[in-house]
């Protein structure tokens, strides 16, 4: 009786979440796709957040600057949101946790809803601060899922809850179907937090895979002479190489190694600045994660093409290296789709109103669809690995999130 | 046990970073041993340095000389306005701390505003040549780098012991009163300095634009360990410069080769603390 009731709700349920996610749909394709009937008038809704504009990770902010005012704009020239015109207050946070947590207090007057900073370290300054508030916290790029405990937050940097397993199973699981005979491993990691917990995590991964670990290195944040490491990378020749690097630091050993006039088999790099690996003669080949490229399948996510055009359009003006929108600029895009689209169906700026939406439903964005039901607020793991080809980041596993026609490539 | 070749591999990178370490401190460490100011701006100025050879060099086109010949001296200029304004306004010692900061953020601004935040490569062949010798490999611009920083080091302890100039501008620091009596200028003395100092941090900049991707916060990563080079040194001390840079980037270097690469800063800073505390008279 308990059971059969139970599945009934459940029944129920799952009905209500569908109608609901065909709602959400609709009601995101309207607003975005189709023409707007009306201009959007009355006080803007305003909508708080800080961006890494200057100091160390500016380079990615200003991607994610771009994208979220690539949005804005097409609200604004649209319908607006609920008929309102959207302004987003930015303050710069100089790539500053202890400054991020100071600026999203101003936020607790003044603003109608904020929405996440760049990287993991502001990001959980900021939801220090929206917790307090009780305010929603959309985010984009954060590295440790399980320090994130707020009720209220949403992630979407969906690479899996359990990152630090899944993300690296796959890559080598992608390795082995393509045949690369992969028996030895070098490990080299930054200490910066996001860094090297996905590294940590990869390492266990490979021990339990059998793979001989060479080397394990640690260097600091912000090394400026990778020369050592690369002489001792080097004298362990491995199979492969896992480089858990942020920014510059994996440009920076791979120049390293190519003066010694070595370069690794097969090499990994974890966040690597997008154009400087792309575009050096010693990152062909380079593998790393994604969860957006420019190509399909991703560019058939609905809005894609758009925002694809419209990105490269500003970031060639904007004199950017690496003009093609990658996995930071959809994640700077996407969050703005979410929370337009939680806003849009609920006809709501109430943040517990929008959380307990976006909890029941999916939510279609230029990344695919996002779930935000699962453990932590986090959904499918989106992840995939990406290389470089011919001077350009390509998706090439898992095969359906590859590029058509592209395959994980081998030396 | 590590191998003698990656011994010897890391030996050589840390004597060329230590290289790069004496270039940067050269000219902080002869502003503030002489002129008494503590130039925080010396970061900003190297690595706008950098950024001009980039843009001249990679992007105009220009050859890589004549770009270090176009942005040296226009730094020393630069060094020389920079002094006037220092003198102008009566900047002190420890107030220079805080105005050189401050122009170092107005540098990096700028550098952000017309090259962007994004990361800059200056990609030449000669950037990641290396000559073999036997087991080992010497990156030709590392190499260069280092004999330029042996070069005005030797030179400038030189010009400082030998020349009446020199002698003039040491004298002038020890007792600018009496130095004055004896008709020593100090305000052109210093002018010649603080342009000269500027300079050097052009030198170092270009090194810095033919060895590193350059982003406009970068300059800050350097500060620590360049000050530890140039308080190790001792100030107004070009040879001690030379030797501390060399210290620090060699025990960096193999310290990263022989154990963890994150002990590398503890080691160098140790030094650091165990030299002042047994020299205390270095500053």
């Amino acid at each position: 009786m308990r059971s059969s009731k139970r599945r009934l709700s459940e029944g129920f349920f799952a009905a209500a979440r569908g109608f609901t996610v065909a709602l959400a749909f609709g009601a995101f394709a309207l607003s975005v796709s189709v023409p707007a009937e009306a201009a959007p008038s009355g006080a803007p809704i305003r909508v708080g957040g800080t961006m890494a504009l200057t100091g160390p990770l500016a380079a990615t902010g200003f991607v994610h600057k771009l994208a979220g005012e690539i949005f804005v704009e097409q609200i604004n020239k649209g319908a607006g949101m609920l008929g309102r015109p959207v302004e987003w207050v930015l303050l710069d946070d100089q790539s500053r946790p202890d400054l991020t947590r100071t600026l999203y207090d101003r936020f607790a007057t003044g603003v109608d809803l904020v929405i996440g900073p760049y990287a993991t370290g502001s990001i959980l300054s900021a939801m220090a601060v929206a917790e307090r508030q009780g305010k929603l916290l959309i985010h984009n790029t954060m590295g440790i899922p399980k320090l994130a405990k707020y009720d209220m937050q949403f992630p979407l940097y969906q690479f899996g809850y359990n990152a630090e397993q899944t993300f690296p199973t796959k890559l080598f699981e992608g390795l082995a179907a393509s045949g690369a005979p992969i028996k030895t491993i070098a490990i080299v990691t930054s200490k910066f937090p996001s860094v090297h917990f996905l590294s940590v995590g990869a390492r266990e991964v490979a021990k339990q895979r059998g793979l001989n670990e060479l080397l394990y290195l640690e260097f600091e944040f912000g090394n400026r002479d990778f020369g050592a490491i690369a002489a001792r990378v080097r004298d362990a020749n491995p199979d492969f190489l896992w480089m858990g690097g942020i920014g510059l630091e994996s440009n920076m050993l791979l120049d390293a190694m190519k003066k010694l006039n070595f370069t690794p088999k097969n090499h990994f790099h974890l966040y690597p600045a997008p154009a400087p690996l792309a575009l050096a003669p010693e990152g062909q080949g380079a593998l790393s994660m994604t969860l957006f490229e420019p190509h399909p399948p991703f560019s058939k996510n609905p809005g894609a093409t758009e925002f694809m055009k419209l990105y490269r359009e500003r970031a060639e003006k904007a004199k950017l290296p690496y003009p093609d929108a990658d996995m930071q600029a959809a994640l700077g895009y996407a969050q703005w789709q979410v929370l337009h689209a939680a806003v849009t169906a609920t006809k709501s700026l109430n943040d517990k109103v929008l959380a307990t939406w976006l909890r029941a439903n999916r939510v279609n964005t230029v990344l695919g669809p996002m779930r935000f039901n699962g453990q932590g607020n986090y959904g499918d793991d989106l992840s995939a690995v990406k290389q470089v080809q011919n001077g350009k980041w390509v998706t090439v596993w898992p095969r359906q999130s590859a590029a058509p026609g592209v395959k994980l490539m081998m030396p | 046990m590590p191998s003698a070749t990656l011994l010897g591999q890391s030996l050589l990178s840390g004597i060329f970073i230590g290289g790069l370490y004496a270039l940067l401190g050269l000219g902080l460490s002869l502003s503030w041993g002489y002129l008494k100011l503590i130039n925080l701006a010396h970061f900003a100025l190297a690595f706008l340095g950098a950024y001009l050879v980039f843009q001249l060099a990679g992007v105009a086109g220009l050859p890589i000389v004549a770009a270090v010949f176009i942005v040296v001296p226009a730094f020393f200029v630069l060094g020389v306005a920079m002094q006037m304004l220092f003198a102008r306004f009566a900047v002190g010692e420890f107030a220079s701390l805080l105005v050189s900061f401050g122009m170092a953020i107005i540098v990096e601004a700028a550098i952000q505003w017309f090259w962007t935040a994004d990361l800059r490569k200056f990609q030449f062949e000669l950037g990641t040549t290396s000559l073999q010798l036997g087991t080992l490999f010497v990156p030709v611009i590392e190499a260069l780098m280092f004999l330029v920083a042996v070069t005005l080091s030797l030179g400038t302890w030189a010009f400082l012991r030998f020349t009446p100039v020199g002698k003039a501008l040491r004298a002038s620091a020890e007792n600018p009163d009496i130095a004055a009596a004896f008709g020593v200028d100090h305000h052109r003395l210093a002018l010649l300095l603080s342009g000269t100092a500027a300079a050097f941090a052009g030198v170092a900049g270009a090194f810095i634009a033919m060895s590193y991707t350059l982003s406009p916060s970068q300059m800050f990563a350097w500060m620590g360990v360049v000050f530890a080079v140039v308080i190790l040194g001792g100030l107004g001390n070009p040879l001690g410069v030379l030797a501390a840079g060399l210290v620090i980037g060699v025990s960096e270097s193999l310290t990263m080769a022989v154990t963890a690469p994150t002990w590398a800063p503890l080691v160098s800073f140790t030094i650091l603390i165990l030299v002042l505390v047994l020299k205390p008279d270095r500053i």
